[in-house]
């Protein structure tokens, strides 16, 4: 319950999401799938309608579907059908599009996942599979004008129950299933290309003077992005509060309405009922047999699930040591994370491998608007470069430096200075890249020569007597002493002597000089 | 038997399915469909205690072709039989909104 206006309002909010699936054909015929194609140049006679055609129904995309169930903890049924929702529109050739009526493929799931410190649990009443529409395009005086390439794209349907309850938790909800669906690999979800779209129900609960009110529900369609999701569903809460105070207009069978987003208005606007619009007449298809998903193929689909985003965020979060607040960044992208993990089978600490991926190769992607995993960098060489560092060959400075050297080389390589080769040794190209050889032409490697960092103590002690004698007489100048000569040393000797050796032998040292003072 | 269709459902439908008819064809329509509607009351004479409902004619499941290209038609066969065009599209009367958002 939160306060609005002075009452006590509960919002209920439920979710329908398309998600367009990511084969590489349509869902009925052979035509590609593609954004941005010339108008009407992927079609054929059975995305068209035209009379005699017969949809077949692809693979493929049964298979994404299937997935995305189970990623949902949805049921799968054994047994599901086909059915014609029929209604005219420009964009709908047929006059009817093929969907699941009352035997989905899938149903009573649950997705879960963290908000405001806590794990919201959402229902799914079902996911079924459908067809997008084409797209009417309005660029043209006096007319409307439809493209019809988009017709028949796979659609996957996801329904929840009604359980979110806030614009906040909404939002994170379809951030979540966006994630979901990409790691999934089951749909590439760009939102400005309309990949997944979302439709909020919404509707209040109000108290007042021990009654419940409960406010009609408005359906708000067609947002793909997920600021307008936020802004639509948070609109809406405070207008039906509004709207409720004036009016005191109450939910009925019936009184379901249909509003859009105004993007610059920031606002639902109120949209033209299509006068019967929802007497669909669903029957089933009598050109599409049912389909059965047998425990064997629902089986095989389940062995090959990745593993999904939020349980890898708690173990990226445990096992590489990062802050919860990082973690997202290490796992969103799904080939990124799967370099992670590849680094990290080579030893050595996560830890600081993780601190790579999130300081500067994060950068260096940024910088090249692409993920990590697109970097060109070898899981070998990344783990390496970690080692390198936590054994003190080399220092933080010199590590990110010898990162930059990598790119530089990888980027060189790419644009035509190496050549591919088959051979199971290691390519010329590839030891260029190897963090090890990088460091030693740059001159980084830092001194583990124990005679050499001796000479440089000795230097630094003898051209700094006042700092040793206040390391040796004043116990409280001490540490700032030993820091300063350390200092001095790493100075000397251009950074290249190991700071942990240096601090021993100065610590050694000033043991003995003050012993023989003694 | 009493008649299951009415004049106001068959104005209905015709609405729906965006068919113009008179007075007298309505008259007439709701006539028949009544008829025809009464025949498969036939139907419920049959004892369906304990079956599941048919879900296709056909007792064939899974025909399933794989995720393969295939040729599409031209944008110019296309629209070859498109009453009226506009640079590559079908042109159609102005709708208000976005799409059917299905």
């Amino acid at each position: 319950m939160i306060n609005i206006n002075g009452l006590a309002v509960e919002p209920i909010i439920g979710l329908e999401i398309h998600v367009q699936l990511a084969t590489r054909t349509k869902m009925w015929c052979g035509c590609k799938r593609a954004f941005g194609a010339e108008p009407n140049s992927r079609v054929c006679p059975v995305c068209l309608g035209l009379p005699g055609a017969l949809p077949v129904m692809n693979r493929r995309a049964v298979e994404l579907a299937v997935r995305t169930a189970l990623a949902l903890n949805c049921r799968t049924a054994g047994f599901t059908t086909w059915d014609r929702k029929s209604y005219y529109y420009p964009d709908l050739p047929k006059n009817y599009q093929i969907s699941q009526y009352d035997r989905p493929l899938s149903y009573g799931g649950v997705f879960e996942f963290p908000f405001a410190n806590r794990i919201s649990r959402v229902r799914i009443i079902r996911a079924h599979l459908e067809e997008d529409a084409g797209k009417n395009v309005h660029d043209f005086p006096g007319c409307s004008a439809v493209d019809l390439n988009r017709a028949g794209t796979p659609l996957l349907e996801i329904v929840s129950e009604p359980e979110l309850h806030s614009a906040d938790q909404t939002r994170e909800f379809a951030v979540q299933l966006h994630r979901l669906v990409r790691y999934l690999g089951v749909s590439e979800a760009n939102m400005q290309e309309g990949q997944m779209r979302f439709e909020p129900n919404i509707n209040l609960r109000i108290l007042k003077d021990g009654e419940i009110y409960t406010t009609p529900i408005v359906e708000v369609k067609n947002l793909n992005s997920f600021r307008a999701l936020h802004g639509a569903v948070a609109c809406e809460i405070t207008r039906q509060v509004e709207g409720w105070q004036e009016t005191g207009v109450v939910a009925t069978t019936g009184n379901k309405s249909n509003r859009g987003w105004d993007d610059e208005r920031e606002a639902t606007v109120a949209q033209r009922e299509k006068e019967e619009a929802h007497d669909y007449r669903y029957f089933p298809d009598p050109d599409l047999v049912p389909l059965e998903l047998d425990e064997a193929w629902v089986a095989e689909l389940k062995e090959h699930m990745p593993e999904l985003p939020i349980p890898r965020t708690e173990r990226f979060i445990s096992e590489y040591k990062v802050p919860a607040s990082d973690a997202p960044a290490l796992v969103d992208d799904r080939a990124t994370a799967d370099l992670l993990d590849q680094a990290a089978e080579f030893g050595g600490d996560k830890s600081t491998l993780a601190k790579h991926f999130l300081s500067f190769w994060a950068r260096h992607a940024n910088e090249r608007g692409t993920p990590i995993a697109d970097l060109g960098i070898s899981s070998k060489h990344l783990a390496e470069l970690a080692r390198l560092q936590c054994e003190g060959t080399i220092n933080a400075t010199a590590t990110a430096q010898v990162a930059d050297q990598m790119i530089a080389r990888v980027a060189h390589r790419f644009s035509g200075g190496g050549h591919e080769s088959s051979s199971e040794s290691e390519h010329p190209a590839e030891a260029k890249l190897s963090p090890r050889a990088i460091a030693e032409q740059l001159g980084v490697l830092q001194s583990r020569d124990e005679d050499q960092i001796a000479t440089w103590v000795e230097q630094a002690l003898a051209s700094n007597q006042k700092a040793v004698q206040d390391a040796i007489s004043n116990q409280k100048k001490l540490k700032a002493a030993r820091g300063f000569l350390t200092g001095q040393v790493m100075t000397i000797s251009g950074g290249q002597a190991d700071p942990k050796m240096v601090g021993a032998l100065i610590e050694e040292k000033l043991a003995e000089i003050g012993q023989s003072k003694v | 038997m009493a008649a299951v269709i009415d004049e106001e459902q068959v104005w209905h439908i015709a609405k729906l399915a965006r068919l113009n008819l008179s007075d007298d064809e309505v008259q007439l329509f709701a006539g028949q469909l009544a008829e025809i509607f009464a025949y498969f009351r036939i139907l419920d004479t049959v004892d369906t205690e304990g079956v599941e409902p048919l879900a296709h004619a056909l007792a064939v499941t899974n025909v399933l072709r794989e995720d393969e290209p295939a040729d599409s038609l031209c944008s110019e066969k296309a629209l070859a039989n498109a009453p009226q065009r506009e640079q590559g599209f079908f042109r159609v009367p102005k709708v208000l909104d976005q799409g059917s958002g299905t």
